[in-house]
Order: C-alpha cells, then sequence, then structure tokens
C-alpha cells in the first residue's frame, strides 16, 4: 500500500493537474477567456438563481392541437363528400372526438367506406415502422362513418407543433438581445426558456405568450354589428372584438382570409408620417402581394381588418387600392407594443397556443446576495474544517488539507470540462463535499490509530490502516453517490446543481483518498522513516 | 514543543452501547410515531413546488416594508388567502400567493396583478409561479425519488453484505426519514424542492455512517468467530467511535457555516439536514442500525462445522491484501 510506483506517481500526479488545469478558466474574466482556444474555453456556468435570470415552462396547448386536427379532419370529411357526391357536405359534423358522417341512401357503403379510408395515411417519421395509421375509419351501421383521428398522430402532431414552436420562440427571445438563452424541448409536448440576466420577465411572458396569427379580412357590412349581435351573424362571418386600445369594439368579419401573417416577408417598428404615431410597417411577399393588391382594387371604399389572435387590431377603410405589397398597421400602439409587434409578426405565428406551467425569476439583486453569502459560507465552512482537522492530526490533518484543497480545485475542473452550472445548493454541495471528503482521511487516520494501538510497528499501522479503510470508504461512498444520482435524475434546476457537485465531490472524494492521500503519506514515509505515528 | 492532538473519544473505550437498545428501541419508536402523527395531523408546510401557487420575494426601495399597507394592497386584490410575512431583513417581504382556479392561465394572471398593485415601490427579487400540472408531477417525482434511492441502496448493500445487514440499514433509513419529516412538520419549515434534496442527502450520509460500522461488525464477525453478536457489535461501535464523531464534527462545521452565512435560500435546507444528519444519523447508526443486527440473527451458525463461512466477505474480492492481512 505505501509502496507506489513512479509511473503511478506520475500518472496520478498528471491526472490531478489536468483536472485541476480545466478550473483555470473560472479564474479570469470571460473577456480574457473568450481569446483562448476553443477547447481552453470550458468553464462553469452560473445558475439562473445566481445570476439571476427567467426559467420558464411552456407547454403547448394539446387541445387545441387536438381540436384542429379534428377541424381540419372534418373539412376533408367534407371535400371527400362534396368531390363523390357521397350527400350533403355540411352533414358531416365533429362529435366527442371523431367526425360522423351518415351517407346519402343509394350511395354504395363500400365506395363510401373506400373513399374515407384513402383520408388516412400511414405515420411518418419513427412510427413509420408500427404501421399504424392517422385516421381510424368505423362503419357504424346504417350509412352512418365515424372518423377519428388517432392517438399517435396526435402525439405527432403535438411534436411537429414543439419543434415549430421551439423555432418560433427562439428566433422571439433572440430578439430581446440576451446573451446565451437556452431554449429547449421538454418531455413532448414542452418548452423549457431559461434567460439569463432579465430584470423583468413581464415583456419575455407577453412575447411568449402571444399565438401572433395575423390576418387581413374584409369587414362584413352586410348586415348592422348590432344585429349581429343580437344572434344574426351570417354564416360566412364572425363577431370579433377590438383590443383594448380600441374599447374592446365589436366588429362582424368575414370568415374568409385575404392575406395571412405566413405572407409577410418583414416588418419593422416605425411611426407614422403625419401623425407621428407608433406603428407597424410590413411587407407581403409576391403571393401576398398580388392577393392584397386584388382585394383592395375590388373593395375601395370598404373597411378591412388587422385581426392578431382573433383581436380586431384596426379596421382601416380602403381609400385607393394598395399595389407595392407593403403596408402599415396602425391601433393606438405604445413604441414598446409597436417593436413587439413587429418581432413577433417577424417570428411567425405558433403552431398553437403556448401555456406558461411553470416560471421562476430570480431579479439579479438577489443572484448577487447569493454568490456573496454562499462564497463566504464556503469559505467559513472550509476554515472551520481545515482547522478542526489540523488540530485533530497534526501534520496528517495537514496531508488532509491538502487532499481536500486539491478535491476542490478537482470537482472546479470536472464543472468546468461539462460545461456544468452552478448553482447556489451546488455551493452547498460543494461545502458539504468537504465535510464528506475529509471522513475518508479521518477513516485512514482512525484505523491507522487503532493498528498502532493493536501494537503494529508505525509503518506496518499506517499500511495497513489504508488497507483496511479504503474498502470501508468505497462502500459508504457508493451509498452516498446512489443517493446523489438518484437526486440528479429526478432534479431540476438548483436541485439537480446540487446533485452534480454533490456527486461529482463523491468522485473526486474516493479519488483522492486512494491516490493523492496515501502518496502524500507514503512519500512522506519513504523520506522520514518513521518510527512512531504523529497522530 | 509538542502540541498536544485532540483526541475527542479515548482511546480503548468500551462502552456497553447494546445495553442501551432496551431504552433507545421504545424511545424510537415512540418518536416515530409522534412523527407520525404530526404528519398526518398538522402536515408539511407545501411550498408552491408541490402545491403549486406562487411565491414572491419582494425587496422595500424605501426603507423597512410596511407589511400591513402591503396587506391590504394585495388583500385587496382577492386572491385567495394570501400570506404576507418578513423575510431576512426588515426591508424584505415574502408573498405567498395560492393556487389559483382556473388553470395554468389563471397563475400568470395573479402575479400581473401583484405586479401592478406594488408597482415599482418594490424590487422583485424572486418570482416562483409553479402551475397545478407541474407541482403534481414535482411531488410525484420526489416521492418515487426517495423510493428510488432507498430500494437502490438496500440493492447495493444486499450485494455487499448479507440480505440482515440490507434489511437493517433500510428500516435504520426510513427511521431517519421519519424522524426528519416529524421535524419538518413540527417546525413548519418549507417543504419543497430543496428538502427532497434534504432527504436524500440525509439518506446518503446516514447510510454513509452504517455502512462504516456495518463494515466493521462483519470484519470482527470474521476475525473472532467465538465472540457473542453483542460483544462483537459493542467492539465494533466502540473501535469506529473516534471516527463517526470526527467526521460529524466535521459535516457539522461545514453545515452550521452554511445555515449562519449561506443566506436564506438555503436556510430550510441546512437545518433540516443539521437535524437529520447530525441528531439522528449518528444515533440511529450505533443505537438503531447496529442492534438490530441481533435479531434478524446477523452471524448465526458460524460455530457450526461447515457453517462458517455462511458470513460473506466480499471485502474480499475488492482488494485481496484486506483478507491476506488477517492476523
Amino acid at each position: 500500500m505505501l509502496y507506489i510506483s513512479r509511473w503511478k506517481t506520475t500518472a496520478i500526479l498528471a491526472v490531478t493537474l489536468l483536472v485541476c488545469l480545466f478550473a483555470v478558466p473560472n479564474l479570469f474574466p470571460d473577456s480574457v477567456v473568450k481569446s483562448w482556444p476553443q477547447w481552453a474555453q470550458r468553464h462553469i456556468v452560473l445558475g439562473l438563481d445566481l445570476q439571476g435570470g427567467s426559467h420558464i415552462l411552456l407547454e403547448v396547448d394539446s387541445n387545441a392541437v387536438r381540436k384542429e386536427k379534428i377541424e381540419a379532419l372534418r373539412d376533408d370529411v367534407r371535400r371527400v363528400v362534396r368531390e363523390k357526391k357521397l350527400g350533403s357536405p355540411a352533414a358531416a359534423t365533429i362529435r366527442g372526438n371523431s367526425v360522423e358522417f351518415r351517407i346519402r341512401e343509394g350511395v354504395d357503403i363500400k365506395v363510401a367506406l373506400q373513399s374515407f379510408q384513402e383520408l388516412s395515411q400511414p405515420l411518418g417519421g419513427i412510427l413509420a415502422a408500427t404501421g399504424q395509421r392517422t385516421v381510424d375509419v368505423v362503419d357504424a351501421g346504417n350509412g352512418l362513418f365515424r372518423m377519428t383521428v388517432t392517438e399517435p398522430a396526435l402525439v405527432e402532431r403535438i411534436r411537429q407543433s414543439v419543434d415549430q414552436s421551439i423555432q418560433i420562440v427562439e428566433r422571439r427571445v433572440n430578439e430581446l438581445g440576451t446573451v446565451e438563452p437556452v431554449i429547449a424541448r421538454q418531455g413532448v409536448d414542452r418548452v423549457l426558456v431559461q434567460v439569463p440576466g432579465l430584470q423583468d420577465p413581464s415583456r419575455l411572458k407577453e412575447l411568449l405568450g402571444k399565438t401572433a396569427k395575423l390576418t387581413f379580412r374584409m369587414v362584413d357590412l352586410s348586415v348592422p354589428v348590432d344585429q349581429a349581435l343580437q344572434g344574426k351573424v351570417p354564416p360566412e362571418s364572425e363577431i370579433l372584438y377590438g383590443s383594448a386600445a380600441e374599447n374592446k369594439q365589436p366588429y362582424l368579419i368575414e370568415k374568409r382570409v385575404v392575406v395571412s401573417g405566413e405572407d409577410l416577408t418583414d416588418a419593422q417598428p416605425g411611426f407614422d408620417q403625419r401623425t407621428s404615431e407608433p406603428i407597424v410597417t410590413f411587407r407581403f411577399n409576391t403571393n401576398g402581394a398580388r392577393r392584397f393588391a386584388q382585394a383592395t382594387q375590388e373593395n375601395v371604399g370598404r373597411p378591412f381588418a388587422i385581426i392578431l389572435d382573433n383581436e380586431v387590431i384596426s379596421a382601416p377603410v380602403i381609400r385607393e387600392p394598395i399595389l407595392g405589397g407593403s403596408g402599415q398597421i396602425s391601433g393606438n400602439f405604445t413604441v414598446q407594443q409597436a417593436n413587439d409587434l413587429a418581432i413577433l409578426l417577424r417570428a411567425g405565428a405558433l403552431p398553437a397556443p403556448l401555456t406558461i406551467i411553470e416560471e421562476r425569476t430570480v431579479g439579479p439583486g438577489l443572484g448577487q446576495d447569493s454568490i456573496e453569502k454562499g462564497t463566504r459560507a464556503a469559505w467559513i465552512g472550509s476554515i472551520l474544517v481545515i482547522v478542526f482537522m489540523f488540530a485533530t492530526y497534526g501534520l496528517f490533518g495537514l496531508f488532509a488539507n491538502v487532499a481536500v484543497a486539491i478535491n476542490v480545485a478537482m470537482i472546479f475542473g470536472i464543472l468546468s470540462a461539462l460545461n456544468a452550472t452552478l448553482t447556489l445548493p451546488g455551493i452547498a454541495g460543494i461545502v458539504l463535499t468537504v465535510g464528506i471528503a475529509v471522513d475518508s482521511n479521518v477513516l485512514i487516520y482512525e484505523r491507522i490509530r487503532e493498528e498502532v494501538r493493536a501494537g503494529r510497528s508505525a509503518i506496518n499501522a499506517i499500511d495497513a490502516g489504508f488497507q483496511r479503510a479504503l474498502a470501508t470508504i468505497m462502500d459508504s461512498n457508493i451509498t452516498t453517490f446512489i443517493a446523489a444520482a438518484v437526486l440528479f435524475y429526478i432534479g431540476t434546476g438548483p436541485v439537480r446543481g446540487f446533485a452534480v457537485t454533490f456527486g461529482i465531490g463523491i468522485i473526486t472524494t474516493v479519488f483522492t483518498a486512494f491516490t493523492l492521500t496515501r502518496l502524500m503519506v507514503a512519500t512522506w514515509v519513504r523520506w522520514w522513516r518513521p518510527q512512531t505515528v504523529p497522530i | 514543543m509538542r502540541i498536544p492532538l485532540l483526541r475527542i473519544v479515548p482511546d480503548d473505550t468500551k462502552f456497553d452501547f447494546m445495553r442501551f437498545r432496551r431504552i433507545s428501541y421504545p424511545v424510537s419508536a415512540v418518536l416515530s410515531i409522534i412523527a407520525m402523527l404530526l404528519f398526518f395531523m398538522q402536515g408539511l408546510n407545501y411550498g408552491v413546488d408541490f402545491i403549486g401557487g406562487t411565491l414572491m420575494e419582494v425587496q422595500s426601495k424605501t426603507g423597512p416594508a410596511d407589511l400591513a399597507k402591503m396587506r391590504a394592497t394585495v388583500n385587496a386584490l382577492n386572491l385567495g388567502d394570501v400570506q404576507l410575512q418578513q423575510f431576512g431583513n426588515a426591508t424584505d417581504v415574502l408573498i405567498r400567493i395560492p393556487q389559483q382556479p382556473g388553470g395554468e392561465g389563471a397563475q400568470q394572471a395573479a402575479v400581473g396583478k401583484v405586479r401592478g398593485a406594488l408597482g415599482d415601490s418594490v424590487d422583485y427579487r424572486r418570482v416562483e409561479v409553479v402551475g397545478p400540472r407541474v407541482s403534481t408531477e414535482l411531488l410525484a417525482y420526489g416521492t418515487i425519488g426517495l423510493m428510488l434511492a432507498i430500494v437502490g441502496i438496500l440493492i447495493y448493500l444486499w450485494f455487499r453484505f448479507e440480505w440482515q445487514f440490507a434489511l437493517g440499514a433500510m428500516i435504520a433509513n426510513v427511521h431517519d426519514l421519519v424522524l426528519t419529516i416529524g421535524f419538518m412538520s413540527l417546525t413548519q419549515i418549507d417543504f419543497d424542492l430543496t428538502s427532497i434534496a434534504a432527504l436524500l442527502t440525509i439518506l446518503g450520509y446516514s447510510l454513509n455512517d452504517t455502512v462504516v460500522i456495518y463494515d466493521r461488525i462483519r470484519e470482527i464477525l470474521r476475525r473472532y468467530k467465538k465472540m457473542p453478536i453483542v460483544d462483537i457489535l459493542n467492539v465494533s461501535i466502540n473501535s469506529t467511535l473516534s471516527r463517526s464523531i470526527i467526521t460529524h464534527v466535521t459535516v457539522t462545521l461545514a453545515l452550521l457555516a452554511l445555515f449562519f452565512f449561506g443566506g436564506h435560500a438555503i436556510h430550510s435546507f441546512t437545518a433540516t439536514m443539521l437535524f437529520g444528519v447530525v441528531l439522528v444519523g449518528t444515533y440511529t447508526s450505533i443505537f438503531i442500525a447496529a442492534p438490530l443486527l441481533i435479531y434478524f440473527g446477523v452471524g448465526y451458525g458460524r460455530q457450526d462445522s461447515g457453517e462458517g463461512g455462511r458470513v460473506k466477505f466480499e471485502a474480499e474480492s475488492f482488494g485481496p491484501k484486506v483478507g491476506a492481512a488477517k492476523r
């Protein structure tokens, strides 16, 4: 145990040094580290609880996706019914999760069944191999057919929605100009957004909470709004309300969409030249420009409506045809609102609404406080432990303290190499590691004391002490490591930060106990040839 | 001149720990029952992580916070049973808004209202909003995690020791957790995700301790084949006592530093750990975990010929020299 070959010594020192070196970038400010080669830039990331920022978990509204999917199926069924002349298209109705349709008398059931089955496609993507299809068609008898969107098809659609949402959320968040935002999928239907260093998340939440579905539609003048409100809504129109700035005024709007937000190529905030009111200017792509030009040509003198998420932003009267493919939206905006609307329009509409289901925001003030307090507690804790160890074991206590110091340096090195996140509970984990790391030394030293009492010579006792204590150290640390691993698996955010430092701390503790402490004691024994053990 | 080294436990202590099981068992049983009663009658002070709702930490920008005025302002919003309390400094106030009816969006609306009412007079240091769905999941994950950890450790111990040891460690473990939960219920400390972290750490630490003693028991069991089990346990505990105490002093020092200087964000975390690791953990390893082995019949039949090998010694497979160094 006390003889360590030269190459092993070299290996131990090399590994220790290398791991510690990884921690070096943390000692320099970011601006300095940026000029280093890529591989040397890895450093510890401060958690949101330390640097301040927002953690927002969004969920795709799966009910909206479901509803949209079923409505699309109903429209498909109606199209088939019309094309194959199976009856009156309007008779296809949504009932629960299905679309039901009873065929006209005299239509061959087999023909109808086959026509409806053509709506069902095999699932694509990773589910292709399962042979499942998108739509279940059931012949319920008496000419009644029931079409249902299958669960895997829905899940696949939700997955796609999340993928699209992530891209759009990314574009929106990037417009805020924050440093290193994290946007990631979580689970099947969730998107995690982490934005460090944000003073007030309300604007971010505003931006994330909007679907931003923009449509240009004509205002229906065939029925006065007052009458429509009393129930006389024409079938091809609907009642929508103005924004709060417009006093929630009701409008009767045609359902047909002239141009939608998808046809926008750009949107920029600006000011109206005459009124100097904040506005958003936009440009259509060729397709949108052509359609918009046509609609405005045909409807000079009539009002059209600009609708965002089912809210009428403004309903100006068309004074002359708009042929240039660009225009502006005004709606009593503040400068900020105009800015945000432009961001939303540029980023595009979300495929389904996102709901915030969890938010954790830490202000920069609290973060700074936590760093200071955590660091102070870490220093005080470490010094107390170091003093106590020295008082108890003298020279060997010093060995233990050196081992612990290197241990902590290695924890920082590994955290850096992993680009791991350090949280306040993470700092607590390091402090606890200091407490538990000396335990391995205590185990060894106490064992040596016992062996001395049992009458062994100094060198014999040290050798036996190491041998027997190391097995115990392994056993006791593995049990603690299991707890840390479970914590890592179930925890999120700060708690996971604790699991990370605690778990890494256990590994480095075992490493230093098996190598460094042994090496130090072995070297000391070789140089001094002690007759008694000084503990 | 030599400064004498600190020696907390005198050499060659021969304290009859096993005799105390006649006291420690009834005491532990009573305490466990009290803890469970507390848990079921009074419950835990669940934080927003597990029951949902909103937690806001605000700091008054103009001197000490006027709690009464703030309470009036917030209560006027009709958000249910909103709690305000001083937190740390006189300027800091913790606002707890219960889960709002009306699903996920309603929580955000409530935060908006409070922000609007308090305006710029305060600094928003921390805002945590947990919707109904996430809180349900977190509670489930937390519970599953604790179970998983216990089972995982049990399997490991079973693999490394005999089943009696694994069972003893598990009972000791559950005892620790029950008492700590009782403590949390008694003090009404916030029970949130960090509490689960604290419980898991207590679990790990307490086992760490138990395993050290068990390791020694296993070793002595093998060395003294004729020694009565009670004596074996006593010798094992006495010979590891010094280590147990020194290690606990170091952990306590680290925890005390965290408790007094680490800020209130980790206050309940460290308070729980101080109770669980320092008070309960040590007691359990010595007075509960070790004596349990007597009842589980560890080492029975050691004297029987041919049965001597029944006690497994995996330590040998760990490093051949461990076994070879026997005298």
